[in-house]
């Protein structure tokens, strides 16, 4: 039987993947929007499991609301990455560089 | 229903506005319509902070709580759109000049107040996600504003990458909240968390979001963002970050930790206090080398996030209360300083080197002056008003008994003089330079710079009703 707990175990698993996706990686800007996207489904998850198992809608409500959301952060991310190219030629992390933060 | 609207009608009347003024400005003159639309969006902003001031119809609700319009949502507000109105003003001469006037960039400022007034309404996790991202979308194409520069558009990336990973901690926090408090509203939450300790589950997911909330009010250590995206981008979007966004966002902290989590202040006071403590000696210690002077109010504004924090941790009425007076003055002290730093030019470049204010004082005396009342006020010299700011925040902190607070906040803020008063003393003491600044003629630059410099004198013998308001505002938050 799978229960509430494994829902959460593999949203918490999603979560940190996604964390860590955006730390370790030194390569390419694309894979932290990715990354993102991992995270912000992950709390879907949590939050259609936690509608179903409180018989309550509004998690489900949230979660729609969240994928809106998460639509539009998708593309005013991918919108920046573009301008960026066009300046620097490069999508590298380590090229974003130019301050020394 | 009715009811309901007319209570959201100020956020519906801006948001209208936005959306007309992007369709009529798509299809008519574009850019050219560019400094038009600021003028009209800023006397929008006046009109309608004038509209919530005037109404004190005390506290409602609507949506089912949703949304909730009390007196510290209206002081908070009010401190927003009249920054934000008096930012979009400033900034144009600057923007005209460079070639940089968009007819985009008023009515995203638009957005994202929009997004603020909803943030700092929130009577729900659900409204409280949609203000913030309202907000944190509009913003993060603002930062990328100058789309031929690398500078700017690097801060945008770097605001959007660390901005979406704020807000997916702060949805992570919110689902957690929502499965063991059943609910998404901040009445159930704060029934279901009780008083004393809250269920282990709900504090897992309120340490998420506070961790969510502090990146948006750049706390450290969840600061990095900050000196980055205050350097590259353009000089007015800068002053706007300082002003508005910060408000919006204490407000909003605020009000989930008194809404939401009232009853357990135990579980979330000593955070604040780490983060306060945290915020006030890295700001104070990484602003002593800068050499750019956005760079350096952007570790200024982090430590000054820090000292407002400790009104949060006391987790009182008076605190909340100092912490608001705080910020309305932090705000007024950021519009004056950066009135300066827009009007900092050689040969028509903008120029953002401390170095070039060497012997500023001969240039333009008046401006210098002005500019040394500002940061003696935002080092907290005594006779400033920005030492009554942080007076009251100490006050807050010590009756609360957070002793090692209010002293750790003291030494630092001593610290933090330092690189305040080396900006006074190149001004007035520095060496000969070939690399001095411009005399400038910008008369609403100057107007703002010595208006908010007088206010800094001025509000030591009276505050004009702020403190009055910012009391009302924190007994309608803790009660």
């Amino acid at each position: 039987m799978i229960g509430l707990e494994h829902y959460l175990t593999v949203a918490a698993v999603l979560f940190v993947t996604g964390i860590f996706g955006l730390f370790l990686n030194r390569k390419n800007i694309i894979i932290l929007l990715m990354s993102i996207e991992l995270i912000l489904l992950s709390v879907n998850i949590n939050f259609v499991a936690f509608s179903s198992f409180l018989n309550d809608m509004t998690g489900q409500v949230f979660t729609l609301f969240v994928l809106t959301v998460a639509a539009a952060e998708a593309a005013i991310g991918l919108a920046i990455l573009v301008v960026f190219f066009r300046n620097r030629g490069t999508i590298d992390v380590e090229d974003v560089n130019v301050m020394k933060g | 229903m009715q009811a309901d609207l007319n209570i959201i009608l100020p956020e519906i009347l801006i948001a209208v506005y936005a959306m007309l003024a992007l369709v009529f400005a798509v299809y008519t003159g574009k850019d050219k319509l560019a400094g038009t639309l600021t003028y009209v969006t800023a006397a929008v902003f006046l009109v309608i902070a004038a509209f919530i001031g005037l109404n004190d119809g005390g506290a409602q609700s609507a949506f089912g709580g949703m949304f909730q319009d009390d007196a510290f949502a209206r002081f908070a507000k009010v401190t927003i759109l009249l920054s934000a109105a008096v930012v979009l003003v400033m900034g144009m001469g600057f923007l005209e000049r460079r070639n940089m006037m968009k007819f985009e960039y008023p009515i995203l400022i638009a957005l994202s107040v929009v997004g603020m007034m909803f943030m700092v309404s929130a009577g729900d996790l659900m409204a409280l996600y949609m203000g913030l991202e309202l907000q944190s979308l509009a913003l993060y194409v603002i930062a990328a504003m100058r789309r031929d520069s690398v500078r700017s558009t690097e801060a945008g990336l770097k605001y959007f990458v660390l901005g979406a990973l704020s807000s997916g901690l702060l949805l992570y926090g919110s689902s957690l909240v929502y499965g063991y408090a059943g609910t998404t509203l901040f009445t159930g939450i704060i029934a279901a968390a009780g008083e004393g300790l809250a269920p282990v589950g709900l504090l897992f997911g309120l340490v998420f979001v506070i961790a969510g909330l502090a990146f948006k009010v750049s706390a450290v250590p969840f600061h990095m963002w900050t000196p980055d995206v205050y350097e590259g981008s353009p000089t007015p979007v800068t002053a706007f970050f300082a002003t508005a966004p910060k408000v919006a966002a204490m407000a909003l902290f605020a009000r989930v930790l008194h809404d939401a989590f009232g009853g357990v202040s135990a579980d979330w006071s000593q955070v604040l206090a780490v983060l306060s403590v945290l915020s006030m000696f890295l700001g104070a210690i990484a602003a002593i080398g800068q050499t750019n002077i956005k760079r350096l109010m952007a570790y200024s504004s982090i430590a000054h996030m820090g000292y407002a924090m400790i009104g949060l941790a006391a987790g009182t009425a008076l605190g909340v209360e100092a912490m608001l007076t705080y910020m309305a003055i932090y705000v007024t002290m950021n519009i004056g300083t950066f009135a300066f730093i827009l009007s900092m030019e050689r040969d028509g470049q903008p120029v953002t080197d401390i170095s070039s204010l060497n012997l500023y004082s001969k240039v333009e005396p008046g401006k210098a002056l002005a500019l040394l009342i500002l940061m003696f006020s935002l080092a907290g010299v005594p006779p400033m008003l920005g030492f009554f700011a942080k007076l009251g925040v100490w006050r807050a902190g010590v009756e609360a008994g957070l002793f090692w607070l209010v002293v750790a906040s003291a030494v630092a803020s001593a610290i933090g003089a330092f690189y305040y008063l080396r900006i006074v003393y190149y001004m007035y003491f520095g060496e000969e330079t070939e690399q001095g600044l411009d005399e400038v003629r910008a008369p609403v630059l100057w107007v703002l710079l010595v208006g908010s410099a007088a206010i800094m004198l001025v509000g030591v013998v009276n505050l004009f009703g702020v403190d009055s308001a910012a009391a009302t505002a924190a007994l309608a938050l803790v009660n």
